[in-house]
């Protein structure tokens, strides 16, 4: 059962940051719930306040600016709104796939994408994703906005950089130009993935010019794998360096004990599925 | 401070939904769940509590045709909403084509996640209706069986979507 809360339906975002700040810890911005009220109903937290902000127009918009290059989203629109959405399946295939994967049909009804980021799950795979992808996440609160690079915005288990009064309004997504291709690979055997691996590479004139590899699922948050990256920088993508690539990408990760699988399988897991990725990166990156 | 909101100052809200076709006003604790505005205050008990986590699917209702978990769904969401339960799709005395063919080809079992898997494929055949396996299988996947395999689920499924089809083409 849930306890009693108050709750408030700021119809913009100025209202709702100062009504965060006003209540400070007592409050949670509540959107789809699908996170928030399990945690509640099952006494992990409490809040006094809730601050429902579906009320606030504008915030589930999708949209490409085709002269910057990038695809902009709100933070309201649902996993499912983002599976179906003609033009993102267009212009941005991948994300649809990866949507069409989170939970199940009821989740991604209910499930905003800006609530999945928020809340920092480290199985998110959309957080793992938008690493690799390079995303862009826009704060804003009563003082203004700011622009938080995915890779920076996650910073520790059920932690962001967003700070208590501000609100994740939207999500900038460049729009890979040709030579780039993108991959997202997961397992799973229960709800939540037991390991995830993207890959964004850039290839020019058959060489791998840039490369984002970002592990998901098995530590406390996406993580992005430097020494990977560096690997194969300036090398010509094939199955050997993919294959050595996987190795180091296994060798380096950061594994979180818990859930249901050992720390040495969902190690040995990243770098199947990292091989993968990037196996699949390539040949979008190549088409 | 002052704030917008529909909650009133005794913490209560209140609803106007139609439920199965039925138009229903009910004043209601914020913090009431689809599921027990149902079961508790409608007396509908066909919609099951099982994980309670949203996991499951046996609690599941569609609201303006789309399925929710009705365990974490504030009941106070379904304002201006046509919730529908598994008591509506039988309401004019015969089973819905969907429950015939759960009948017909044996997908029930201990019965406890039938009404969501029913309301579930309904949702899936009115989006798609003629769906593969596979298809099926990734639509259902948040729906738990653990007495039939879900085999006959699945072909039961199919078997709804044809019969639907037919229907449809022959009139």
């Amino acid at each position: 059962m849930l306890s009693a809360f108050t709750l408030h339906q700021p119809v913009s975002v100025t209202e709702a940051s100062e009504m965060l700040r006003h209540y400070g810890d007592d409050a949670a911005i509540y959107a789809g719930g699908t996170e928030l009220l399990v945690l509640m109903k099952e006494r992990l937290v409490h809040f006094a306040h809730l601050i429902d902000i579906k009320q606030i127009p504008g915030l589930s918009s999708i949209a490409v600016d085709d002269a910057a290059g990038s695809m902009s989203i709100g933070s309201l629109a649902s996993h499912r709104a983002l599976e179906r959405s003609p033009l993102i399946r267009e212009r941005a295939p991948l994300l649809a796939e990866v949507e069409s994967q989170v939970a199940n049909i009821r989740v991604r009804n209910a499930g905003t994408i800006g609530g999945n980021l928020c809340f920092a799950e480290p199985h998110s795979d959309p957080a793992t994703l938008f690493v690799a992808w390079d995303a862009h996440f826009t704060l804003a609160s009563a003082g203004g906005s700011r622009t938080v690079a995915a890779a920076d915005f996650f910073t520790g288990l059920l932690e962001t950089a967003r700070e208590p009064d501000e609100l994740l309004t939207g999500i900038d997504l460049p729009l890979l130009p040709s030579g780039a291709g993108s991959s997202y690979q997961r397992f799973k055997t229960h709800e939540r993935p037991a390991a995830a691996a993207a890959a964004t590479l850039w290839v020019e004139d058959g060489r791998i010019r840039d490369a984002r590899l970002v592990a998901g699922s098995v530590g406390i948050g996406p993580e992005r794998l430097p020494a990977t990256e560096e690997m194969i920088k300036g090398q010509e993508p094939d199955a050997t360096l993919f294959a050595r690539a996987a190795e180091l990408a296994a060798a380096s990760v950061f594994i979180e004990e818990e859930g249901f699988e050992s720390a040495e399988y969902k190690r040995h897991l990243i770098g199947v599925l990292m091989k993968r990725a990037l196996a699949q990166a390539a040949e979008r990156a190549a088409s | 401070m002052t704030t917008t909101t529909r909650m009133t100052e005794t913490g209560t809200i209140t609803i106007d939904a139609t439920v199965n076709g039925r138009p229903v006003h009910a004043t209601i604790a914020a913090q009431t769940t689809l599921l027990d505005f149902v079961r508790e205050e409608l007396g509908l008990r066909g919609a099951k509590r099982s994980c309670d986590v949203q996991v499951c699917g046996a609690c599941t209702m569609l609201l303006d045709g789309t399925p929710v978990s009705s365990c974490c769904t504030l009941a106070w969401e379904a304002q201006g909403k046509a919730i529908t339960t598994i008591e509506g799709l039988s309401a004019h005395g015969s089973l819905d084509p969907i429950q015939q063919a759960f009948v017909d080809t044996g997908a029930v079992q201990c019965g406890f996640c039938t009404s969501g898997m029913v309301l579930t494929a309904k949702s899936l055949l009115a989006d798609n209706p003629s769906p593969s396996r596979d298809d099926i299988t990734a639509y259902m996947s948040g729906n738990l069986c653990r007495c039939t395999g879900y085999w006959r689920i699945i072909d039961a499924i199919q078997l709804a979507g044809e019969r639907m089809r037919d229907k449809d083409g022959g009139s």
